[in-house]
């Protein structure tokens, strides 16, 4: 059914064209309207080798629209192949091909024996939201062309790893590369296939990975459990992004025990890390501790995944409070109760309440009769920074939208990136009169 | 041409201006087949993402303070929402004020598009009325919403009578057209038909039509001389001062394919003359368009005074900068407004265009004529002076930097501006509308190319270290490959 949508914090299916423009290499086909592209690629850092006005496009006109669109698409394929210098092609349809029939699967099966691989994918913007489009996406990459690889030897060690949606989390690629790095520290090996110097190869190596690491409440689920049918890589789902010490040593732990790491080396890597960690939190407790208008309570409002993350490490770490978080990222039904769950337990009991949500004028008037027993903080997307003005607390943009920030390589994942996360929230604490 | 504002239908530009998307030739052509009317589109068998007619239009309506836009669509559709509060929230502060126009969409799912959800556009368009007491509400269909075949109109109609305030339908269906400066002549209509009314007093009010007002300050001042004060429009405006349009003593535009529909509407229906000249951008044309503003408005002598004035000041400076920018060649990619403006700006520095890409081709106005930019460029430019109409293909425009090599390429819509430069092109983004208005904008316009192609190292450091999205096959093609014959479909 049709939902009221304000504040706008999530895009449509196709939007997730931004999932294969991560992959490089790879290069989105639409069967769409001219101006979906240039209307969803709306963040920075989109204009590497391929940007959205690269993307070849049918530009369904009327035409399409009362004579169907097939043969307009084949063409576009056709010349596609021949003027970009792409790996891999991935065909997407948008709204308008998927209302009038236009059978994309049939036309891009036609490429079959092209020197350079076409699969497709159906992601009209009716049918779910950017981090449902990103699965679907993952999925049919997956089955049409990673399957083409299914028989490469198993590699001891090695891990596939996906976490938060490519540009929609707009710390996706650095957050990946932390992971990463954590994940070598404890002796695995890890595949990625998003951002600099990954690629198709890498899709191609999927098949020989272990295991397959899925960072994230929900998003990207299905695709993941499809490698574990498909290939028998055995898939630990873990929902939380860790920030900080606790969770982030939590994670370790788990990753260790599914994967059979050395346990030693795992707990010298804890201690290790932990130490580093508070070292700096010991030199800037001051700071934290003798801001005289950070008060204790906050609230996020965000995608799931940041709403657990960023919970558990200000309670769990920082000694915070909850006040009600907002999860907006339209989290399907059956993954609600989880995500519940995940702030329901924290250090001493304490328990957050949740709210599932897509009505941004709704929440803001929430927050403003939030008793925050002091300054307010809010963590969320670029809506809040107006609410946070008017309320007069302290805001720091961690999700989409993000218009007045800009995130080139940064992280908020691991014990560094909760360290970025606390400069965030005191630069921005420290802007405001103290006394 | 009749304008009917009792409806929502306004013709797209291919069926009301004749307009094209693709054509590739020298200027002589096209001007000569615009005026003899034999001037054809003609299609791609390959084409790149390019615009959306949405964006245009609802942009325009979302900078008119304190309305909001209801959007029946799915949720990717209104992705500019957050950019656009932002946007228009700074572009309100500069003048002091506050807006809190809002985009609500009724995120349609899949479920709607075979039931139908006009019942829950009822429902949002009440939830925005009372939630954000809007003084319009303009109510858009999307691709989805057209297909289906949604009665906006009917209730927008319903819900024009039963509020008291206006809402108006507007049809936003990308597919309509390739050219998506429909999308402006569908904000025009939008307000001519939902908040302009006859006039009860003349006041001595210019309308001024631009995008983002950065010159404001400047602009309030130069009409003070005339004793005549701007109303820009949309952004910042209000709903009352639009009901106004129709009182003001006359109207302008900052480019001609923004302004055309607006004006000449106005013009025809309620009397306000359109002062229709090349546009103020570089110093034939803020001149021929001050001194046509002057006219219609009996204030020759001030206008005159004021050239003198500002020519002594800036001539002798943008004089000194032409040395230098003397024969430099030029490779640009506009809107076919400033795609014709920038040209003759760039001739009158002293650089060459050697090649013009328009993203698409207006043959004529609304009131019928050849855009007079087109004609004055035909005085000033060698006949043979290369020129396509391509609606944003990148891989023609990469093409055409091949094949000339200019020393500049010179771009103004977002993300243009990185392709020549990862060709190892210097580029410069001529990114507001008012970077080159006036004196003092095109003196500053003049430094900012010097400065570009006297400091190449960006472009240089990146095109040395970047694979081209192209093939090599294609690099060695005709620019023109991929457009079919005219009129074949």
């Amino acid at each position: 059914m049709a939902k009221i949508l304000d504040q706008a914090r999530y895009k449509c299916a196709l939007a997730a064209m931004q999932t294969v423009q991560s992959i490089p290499g790879a290069i989105p086909i639409l069967h769409s309207g001219p101006g979906c592209a240039s209307k969803l690629n709306d963040n920075n850092g989109t204009s590497g080798k391929f940007s959205a006005n690269i993307f070849p496009c049918t530009s369904i006109s009327e035409k399409e629209v009362v004579f169907g669109g097939a043969e307009k698409l084949r063409t576009t394929i056709q010349n596609a192949l021949r003027v970009i210098d792409a790996d891999l092609f991935v065909v997407l349809s948008g709204c308008t091909g998927e209302i009038i029939g236009d059978d994309i699967q049939s036309v891009a099966e036609d490429f079959q024996d092209e020197v350079k691989p076409v699969v497709w994918t159906k992601t009209p913007g009716f049918k779910g939201n950017n981090y449902i489009g990103h699965d679907w996406i993952l999925h049919g990459i997956f089955e049409q062309y990673v399957s083409k690889f299914a028989d490469v030897p198993k590699e001891k060690g090695l891990v596939n790893l996906f976490a938060g949606v490519p540009q929609q989390d707009p710390y996706w690629l650095g957050n990946l590369r932390e992971l990463e790095k954590l994940l070598q520290s404890i002796g695995l090996k890890t595949n990625t296939i998003f951002g600099f110097g990954r690629g198709v190869e890498n899709l191609q190596k999927i098949p020989a990975a272990e295991y397959t690491i899925l960072v994230s409440p929900w998003a990207g689920i299905e695709s993941a459990k499809y490698l574990e049918k498909a290939y028998g890589t055995k898939l630990l789902h873990y929902p939380t992004l860790p920030i900080g010490a606790t969770e982030t040593s939590k994670f370790l732990r788990t990753v260790g025990q599914f994967t059979g790491a050395d346990k030693e080396l795992v707990e010298s890597v804890i201690r290790e890390n932990e130490a580093h960690f508070f070292y700096y939190l010991e030199r800037y407790a001051d700071t934290i501790l003798e801001s005289r208008i950070v008060s204790k309570r906050f609230t996020v409002v965000s995608e799931a995944q940041y709403v657990i993350s960023v919970a558990k490490f200000l309670v769990n770490d920082m000694g915070f409070f909850p006040e009600k978080l907002f999860v907006v990222d339209d989290t399907p039904e059956n993954f609600r109760g989880e995500v519940e769950k995940e702030l329901k337990s924290l250090n001493y009991g304490i328990q957050a309440d949740v709210e599932f949500s897509t009505d941004g004028h709704a929440i803001h008037d929430q927050i403003r009769q939030m008793d925050f027993a002091g300054t307010p903080l809010i963590i969320g997307s670029n809506w809040e920074k107006v609410l946070a003005r008017d309320v007069k607390g302290h805001f720091v943009n961690i999700s989409y939208p993000m218009i007045e920030k800009i995130v080139i390589n940064s992280h908020v994942a691991g014990y560094s990136g909760a360290l970025y996360l606390l400069e965030e929230i005191y630069t921005a604490a420290l802007a405001m009169l103290k006394i | 041409m009749p304008f009917n504002f009792k409806n929502a239908n306004v013709g797209v530009r291919e069926n009301r201006l004749g307009s094209i998307t693709g054509f590739s030739g020298d200027l002589e052509t096209l001007a000569y087949r615009s005026e003899c009317g034999s001037l054809k589109n003609r299609e791609r068998c390959f084409s790149q993402s390019s615009s959306c007619l949405s964006g245009c239009a609802l942009d325009q309506l979302i900078g008119i303070r304190n309305v909001a836009v209801v959007y029946h669509a799915p949720a990717g559709c209104v992705a500019m929402a957050s950019g656009e509060s932002v946007k228009f929230r700074q572009i309100a502060e500069r003048i002091n004020e506050t807006t809190n126009s809002v985009y609500v969409c009724t995120d349609l799912n899949e479920k709607d598009t075979v039931f139908g959800a006009i019942e829950a556009l009822r429902n949002t368009v009440k939830y925005t009325y009372d939630k954000f007491h809007p003084e319009a509400i303009f109510v858009s269909t999307s691709c989805v919403s057209g297909v289906i075949g949604e009665d906006v109109d009917g209730l927008a109609d319903e819900l024009n009578d039963e509020y008291d305030i206006p809402v108006i339908p507007i049809h936003c269906e990308g597919f309509k057209s390739r050219i998506w400066a429909s999308g402006f002549d569908i904000a025009d209509h939008a307000v001519l038909q939902g908040l302009v009314k006859p006039p009860v007093k003349k006041n001595n009010k210019i309308i001024f039509k631009n995008f983002f007002e950065s010159a404001r300050p400047e602009i309030t001042k130069l009409f003070a001389l005339l004793d005549a004060e701007p109303q820009f429009v949309y952004c910042n405006s209000t709903v009352e001062e639009l009901s106004h349009l129709s009182e003001a003593q006359a109207s302008v535009c900052i480019c001609g394919t923004l302004g055309t529909y607006l004006g000449n509407a106005l013009e025809e229906t309620y009397d306000v003359p359109y002062v229709r000249t090349i546009n103020p951008n570089g110093i034939t044309g803020f001149e021929t368009w001050f001194r046509a503003i002057g006219k219609t408005i009996g204030k020759e002598a001030e206008v005159e005074r004021y050239i003198a004035e500002q020519r002594a000041i800036y001539i002798p400076q943008i004089e000194e900068i032409k040395k230098e920018l003397k024969g430099l060649r030029a490779v640009i990619g506009m809107g076919p407004g400033y795609t014709y403006e920038v040209t003759r700006v760039l001739q009158e520095l002293g650089l060459e265009v050697v090649y013009g890409l328009a993203w698409h081709y207006d043959y004529k106005y609304d009131n019928g004529q050849v855009p007079p930019a087109l004609e004055h460029l035909l005085k000033t430019s060698p006949k043979d002076m290369k020129l396509s109409v391509a609606d944003q293909q990148n891989y023609e425009v990469l093409s055409v930097l091949n094949h000339y090599k200019p020393d500049i390429y010179f771009s103004r819509h977002p993300g243009t501006t990185v392709w020549a430069i990862k060709q190892g092109y210097a580029a410069l983004f001529v990114a507001d509308e008012y970077m080159i208005f006036g004196y003092e904008g095109t003196l500053r316009f003049a430094k900012s190319i010097l400065d570009t192609i006297r400091n190449r190292s960006f472009e240089k450091n990146l095109a040395a270290r970047i694979q081209l999205p192209y093939t090599k096959w294609w690099y060695e093609q005709e620019t023109e490959k991929f457009l079919k014959e005219e009129g074949a479909r």
